[in-house]
């Protein structure tokens, strides 16, 4: 008798281990040029819910263009969460498949962009061409790297950058902003499909004077590539603009998972401490104040324009912009 | 001619079953083939004429399919005399390491094509072995059409090789012995002999190299430089379309490469019959 209740007692306790410590695992679907800051995060954070929850979780990534990206969930990939370069690609989730309620970017706080970035401009060792600011890439001569802002969502915050600064010269207008525009992309050789081609294109190819990239990208290239910052130096042009890369839970995902709550809990926890703590080491600006001021060293100041004051909103730019028929197409066809 | 089909209609056939593998043949490509095709079609169904005509007849799109049928028409002939030049060598010549080559013939097969184009472009920049090579000469490669068909030339190359190796080992030495005796010069051997037996094989291997050139993806997108009006393949403009979650679109431009594709093989196969009718006759 005394056995057998021992027995069910041990029987009972392993089970109830089991059903405790479980194993999660968490697709995050992300664009081009965050995969070193989530291998960072991804650890911290499953060490953090281990230590709260007890169960064991890993996080899959998955890297590309951000459309293609916000493509492949909405055609099926199972993504609890997206991390995507802007708004309107994760506004396509609710858009095109209703896999997000409309008002997602209301869910987490400043607008859920847990951190921010910019573009700016990366050249060659010792600047050989002198360029200093946008005004340099339209001059013939001048090979640009850019992605295409059709697929990449970087590639749409360059293209943005470099219209929002002639529009801001003095006597700027919609036309000349277009001429300028067409002008760079006139002195375009190759054109990637993400953000991370361009860089291959520019630091392994060796192909082009200036890259227009991710302040974080143009960083890691300093940093990761061998020999980096003797080969390349950054150039922070006078003006750019606020890129904000947003975030959301794939509502319609995690619920047939079941994995609704730590997928809530790995989002906000990118806007705690350690999380902001790690966007600023890998080269995003934090939000969070007191971090942000301790990276402010390395972040240089300037002007920076932003989506919704200065281009009336991503749904408005995608259409004047970016879409069929749009101001991009018509600088290509106008040659 | 007559006695052939003759003994098609007859229905006394050597192996039984005609009825059972013909069922399993027209299900089997139902399936594989034209299932997808028709989805493909019924896609683009919901477009009125005039939304798919701006979605396949745009200037930017003509561009596309100049450059894609363009290169993959000139990778084809390209291939053609090297094919066909590479099989005589790997048929006629015993040498040392022959195997080897006759094995690497096949590696375009094998190898995912977006390995080829990040080494093809590897090669082909300005900083690699032949690209600063060719960089003094003025002459660009990676990143122009050139390097379109530079890429397809490379994964078309085991198409024409592999058709025409069966027919030349087949081809027996003796014939052009014959020939030669009977006074004919190398070159009236060559043209009067050897070609018209290899001419089917050769077309076929044409048609199919420049068919799977047509439909390339992957290694061309790497060594294109992708912009538009220049260098920008149909394939990509459709992916592209998808990204921009323009499916009708995408799928108008797929019908039309179908299309033009299936016009252009089944041209080539008639053409063909016609020859091997003339040369019968």
């Amino acid at each position: 008798m005394k056995l057998k209740t021992l027995s069910f007692a041990l029987l009972s306790l392993l089970t109830a281990a089991l059903a405790s410590a479980k194993t999660i695992e968490l697709l995050n679907v992300s664009y081009d040029p965050t995969r070193e800051l989530y291998v960072d995060f991804n650890k911290a954070f499953a060490a953090h819910w281990k230590a709260k929850t007890g169960d064991d979780l890993t996080v899959k990534q998955s890297h590309g263009g951000s459309g293609k990206q916000a493509r492949s969930v909405i055609d099926g990939l199972q993504a609890d969460v997206v991390t995507l370069a802007l708004s309107a690609d994760v506004d396509a989730l609710n858009a095109q498949a209703k896999l997000i309620p409309p008002d997602w970017q209301k869910r987490l706080p400043e607008n859920s962009a847990p951190y921010t970035s910019t573009i700016v401009l990366l050249v060659r060792k010792g600047n050989p061409k002198g360029i200093k600011d946008w005004s340099d890439l339209a001059k013939p001569g001048i090979a640009v790297i850019t992605p295409n802002p059709k697929t990449s969502g970087g590639a749409r915050w360059n293209y943005l950058a470099a219209w929002g600064y002639a529009l801001k010269q003095p006597g700027g207008n919609e036309e000349k902003a277009k001429q300028f525009v067409s002008a760079i992309f006139k002195n375009v050789p190759v054109l990637d499909s993400g953000a991370r081609g361009s860089t291959t294109t520019f630091t392994e190819r060796e192909i082009g004077d200036v890259l227009i990239t991710w302040e974080n990208e143009a960083f890691l290239a300093l940093k990761a590539i061998e020999h980096g910052s003797d080969r390349f130096e950054i150039v922070v042009p006078s003006l750019s603009i606020l890129a904000e890369p947003t975030v959301s839970v794939v509502d319609k995902v995690v619920k047939k998972k079941g994995t609704e709550a730590v997928a809530k809990a790995y989002l906000e926890y990118l806007y705690s401490d350690e999380g902001q703590e790690i966007a600023g080491k890998n080269f995003y600006r934090p939000r969070n104040a007191a971090v942000a001021a301790k990276y402010a060293g390395v972040f240089p100041k300037l002007q920076l324009l932003t989506i919704d004051a200065d281009f009336g909103g991503w749904t408005k730019a995608q259409k004047t912009h970016f879409a069929d028929g749009g101001v991009f197409d018509q600088i290509y066809l106008a040659k | 001619m007559n006695s052939s089909s003759a003994q098609r209609r007859s229905s006394r056939r050597v192996l039984p079953g005609f009825g059972l593998s013909l069922g399993f043949t027209l299900a089997y490509l139902g399936i594989i083939i034209l299932l997808p095709l028709v989805a493909t079609f019924a896609k683009t169904a919901g477009m009125t004429w005039a939304e798919f005509w701006t979605a396949v007849a745009s200037p930017r799109v003509i561009a596309s399919y100049e450059i894609t049928f363009g290169a993959s028409l000139l990778a084809a002939l390209f291939n053609v005399p090297c094919g066909v030049l590479l099989a005589w060598v790997l048929v006629r010549y015993e040498f040392p390491g022959r195997r080897l080559v006759d094995a690497l013939v096949d590696l375009p097969f094998a190898l995912p094509t977006a390995v080829a184009g990040i080494a093809l472009t590897a090669i082909y920049a300005k900083n690699g072995w032949i690209g600063h090579c060719l960089e003094p000469l003025g002459i660009k490669v990676a990143y122009t059409p050139v390097g379109v068909w530079v890429a397809l030339t490379f994964i078309g190359l085991p198409f024409v090789v592999r058709t025409v190796q069966p027919i030349l080992e087949e081809l027996e030495p003796e014939l052009e012995e014959a020939a030669a005796t009977l006074g004919a010069t190398r070159a009236q051997t060559f043209r009067r002999v050897i070609l018209p037996a290899l001419r089917p094989a050769v077309v076929t291997g044409f048609a199919l190299a420049f068919a799977r050139a047509v439909g390339e993806y992957g290694s061309v997108v790497f060594i294109s430089g992708n912009r538009p009006m220049h260098t920008e393949i149909t394939p990509l403009l459709i992916i592209t379309k998808l990204d921009q979650y323009d499916y009708q679109g995408a799928t108008a431009l797929a019908v039309v490469m179908l299309v033009g594709s299936f016009a252009i093989l089944f041209l080539i196969q008639l053409m063909q019959r016609q020859g091997t009718r003339r040369a019968r006759a």
